[in-house]
């Protein structure tokens, strides 16, 4: 206000504005649709190539996937004449009256059927359980988890095998097969895991020359061969090593192999975890005089275990893919029924096949997505509290 | 107040079995005592129940003729004259091979995912983002079984074999290519790739020495890229191109002569790398994005351009936090080929864990040396691993 040359240099001149311009809006290539699209799709000539390329790659890919799965699909038939090539079909698609008539199988395999109720009410009990551990805001969730590792492997165990005591009768274990399998050895090998899993990663922490030794052993051997292996341990190996008489049944070896298996994973996660946890949470409990066991039950693992959940629901999705892997050792899971269903001379046709594959491939999509799902939203919450 | 300090008074006196020390030897002793009456117990058990089944046991097996035949073999073998042992190596090879080429294919394919995810342009990364949610959650075994019976084994039959440029032939036998034959003359070709080799090796090597002591960069990748591709082409011309090729002939029942491709061992292949692919691809992007933006910002302000930046600033970054967990992702990929047991690929577990286990019955030597080699692959992995990352870990001060 005071500088007399500006004043002057402004007098000079012809015209000034004033007042500010009102902002004008971004051209309207730079906004909107049209600038989304420049941005993100049609930067630079190679991003002009590659959008074009992948455009014309989906362009092919999603009307066939439409086309197989819904659109040229067989929706009704009651053998494989439904789903062949003829004059009105030219293309055919999935096959699904195949599914519709082998679904019962594919969820209970050879199970008894009058008896098959029971399975449901497993089923039931174990979506309960899982509700109830993974769902934060559940009421008395200290039960929940009692239930879970405790009440329910015993329970199912009962309604699934069966206690001719109570009147319920024995199924053996060869009749199981399909989802029931799969979910069976997967929640063998979850519940198992875990606390195996957390007792190997404190034994490799352990100051005992003894324990730890013996827990690295175990740990890195596990972890050296391929499940495949592991399973043939098992399934060949095992009865060898047990009295005759209390040699175990397929499904129980099998179910055995997969929770050693499993367990050497979790203790690498846990030991993860307890490693994160600062040196001063341990001498903090030491020093107000808890115990090894109190120190570790109430100060280190309820913080190293919080910090893992995301790394342990991940080693689950692992694990729910490996029980695919049962398959090998001739044990009836869902992939097996498939196999056994679709070279059913009823229903052989090219399609068939395809048909049952994506069955399968829908089941454990929906099981694994879920599953990754929880353990981001897990992730994100953590990062939530440690947010400053 | 009084503060004097009392003389230091002996450690409490404590009961014996309240001594941490006694404690740990007593635990310990119980567990050795618990692991030794297992072990005891299951070697009993085992000794009673082979010797019921009339099982022998030891390696004797190892030089006996093994009778059976494998579909693929890279070393000489047949069903009558070869032993047990020589199926061993035959399905080891065949392990190796499905690995080697799967881990070449697997990388190749999962670092341009990786990178896809990370682009700019929107519809690749999310194309790259749907792939690698996709093939991660489903089972490598369901994939196997998909290229194998609902593509491999669909395809056209021997008769109506797709032919592919008239020297090729696909059908659901596998692909036949043709074979090349070396004649004489070929010596010098050879000797021209592993001169390449070599001078490249060399070149690389003189080149780093002097970037490091006078700071000038020589064109390594193009010179190396003359040597090994260049040289043996130009060797290949004045011998007079030494090749020659067997083709395939496609019969009425069988197709003769060339290399066939089992379409086992593709859809093994195919699995492998496009499972893995997908958790490479997230290795990859994890790396990248390990590396600050700042390092990126720095090497601009620097006057850097966008690839020189990469190459020199980012990449190398990157790959300090990219090479071990991609090193456990080739663990997998190998640890994985044992599902070849599912489809049928002569692999080490099929070959040796199946059928040579079923015709002589001893599952506990049979077992322990398949997983031996298996305990070897990693184990020897994992301390090649530790060398190199001690070698690349930060130096801190």
């Amino acid at each position: 206000m005071t500088m007399a040359e500006g004043d002057l240099a402004v007098a000079q001149l012809a015209f000034v504005r004033r007042a500010t311009i009102a902002p004008q809006p971004p051209p309207a290539t730079m906004t909107g649709a049209i600038g989304w699209l420049r941005a993100n799709l049609l930067s630079t000539p190679f991003n002009i190539t590659l959008t074009l390329i992948i455009a014309l790659l989906l362009a092919w890919v999603i009307p066939e996937l439409l086309r197989f799965l819904i659109l040229d699909a067989v929706w009704t038939g009651v053998d494989r004449n439904a789903c062949l090539e003829s004059v009105q079909h030219r293309e055919i698609g999935a096959c699904w009256p195949f599914v519709r008539e082998w679904l019962p199988y594919f969820i209970y395999g050879s199970y008894p059927i009058p008896l098959r109720w029971r399975v449901d009410v497993f089923f039931i009990m174990l979506a309960i359980g899982i509700v109830w551990l993974l769902w934060l805001n559940a009421p008395r969730r200290d039960i929940g988890t009692v239930f879970f590792f405790v009440v329910l492997p015993i329970a199912s165990f009962i309604l699934l095998s069966g206690w001719a005591a109570i009147g319920l009768q024995p199924v053996d274990t060869v009749l199981w097969g399909g989802a029931l399998v799969t979910i069976v050895v997967a929640s063998v090998g979850i519940v198992f895991s875990l606390p195996l899993g957390i007792l190997l990663a404190l034994g490799r922490r352990s100051r005992m020359p003894a324990v730890r030794t013996l827990s690295v052993m175990f740990i890195e051997f596990v972890r050296g061969v391929p499940l495949v292996t592991v399973l043939f341990m098992a399934s060949v190996m095992l009865p060898l090593f047990v009295p005759e008489q209390y040699s175990p049944d397929k499904l129980l070896r099998a179910l055995i192999g997969i929770a050693i298996f499993a367990s050497a994973y979790m203790a690498e996660v846990v030991r993860a975890g307890l490693q994160a946890i600062p040196k001063g949470q341990y001498e903090g409990a030491m020093a107000v005089g808890l115990g090894y066991w109190q120190m570790m039950r109430l100060i280190i693992l309820p913080q190293a275990l919080r910090i893992t959940i995301p790394n342990i629901v991940n080693t689950y999705i692992g694990l729910f893919k490996d029980t695919t892997l049962v398959f090998i050792v001739g044990i009836f899971d869902l992939l097996r029924t498939i196999e056994v269903a679709r070279i059913d001379p009823k229903w052989a046709t090219p399609v068939t096949s395809t048909t049952g594959y994506v069955v399968a491939a829908i089941f454990y999509l929906i099981f694994c997505y879920a599953m990754s799902r929880y353990a981001r939203a897990m992730e994100a919450r953590l990062a939530r509290g440690d947010r400053r | 107040m009084s503060s004097e300090l009392s003389a230091p008074s002996r450690p409490a006196r404590v009961v014996f079995y309240n001594d941490p020390k006694i404690r740990s030897i007593a635990y310990q002793l119980f567990l050795c005592a618990v692991v030794a009456f297992l072990v005891y117990g299951a070697a009993s058990n085992a000794i009673e129940n082979l010797t019921r089944a009339h099982i022998a046991s030891g390696f004797g097996f190892w030089n006996q003729t093994a009778g059976f035949d494998i579909s693929q073999t890279l070393i000489e073998y047949s069903a009558r004259a070869s032993t047990y042992g020589r199926a061993f190596w035959v399905g080891l090879l065949n392990t190796l091979l499905v690995a080697g080429i799967g881990i070449i294919f697997a990388t190749i394919f999962g670092f341009v995912i990786g990178i896809s995810r990370l682009s700019r342009n929107w519809l690749l990364s999310k194309v790259a983002g749907c792939y690698v949610e996709t093939i991660r959650n489903l089972p490598l075994l369901l994939q196997l079984l998909f290229w194998y019976n609902a593509v491999l084994k669909a395809l056209p039959d021997i008769r109506e074999s797709i032919v592919i440029g008239g020297v090729a032939f696909l059908n659901n036998r596998g692909l036949f290519l043709p074979q090349p034959i070396f004649k004489d003359g070929f010596g010098a070709v050879e000797i021209a790739i592993l001169g390449g080799l070599g001078g490249a090796i060399a070149f690389y090597a003189w080149a780093r020495k002097r970037q490091e002591r006078t700071g000038q960069q020589a064109p390594v990748l193009r010179v190396a890229l003359f040597l090994t591709i260049g040289l043996p082409l130009v060797v290949l011309a004045l011998a007079g191109f030494p090749i020659g090729f067997d083709f395939p002939q496609s019969g009425r029942f069988n197709v003769t002569g060339g290399v066939e491709v089992l379409p086992e061992f593709a859809a093994l292949l195919f699995g492998l790398s496009i499972y893995t692919a997908a958790f490479i691809a997230e290795v990859v992007r994890a790396g990248i994005l390990a590396v600050s933006r700042g390092q990126t910002e720095a090497a601009y302000s620097l006057g850097l351009q966008p690839r020189p930046t990469l190459r020199l600033i980012v990449v190398p970054q990157a790959m300090r936090v990219i090479i071990p967990p991609l090193t456990s992702q080739y663990l997998n990929l190998t640890k994985n080929s044992t599902l070849a047991v599912a489809i049928g690929y002569p692999d080490l577990v099929q070959v040796f864990t199946g059928t040579v286990l079923n015709q002589t019955g001893q599952a506990v030597e049979v077992v322990a040396i398949t997983m031996l080699v298996y305990l070897t692959i990693s184990l020897g992995t994992s301390f090649l691993m530790n060398i190199y990352n001690s070698r690349m870990a930060l130096r801190e001060r």
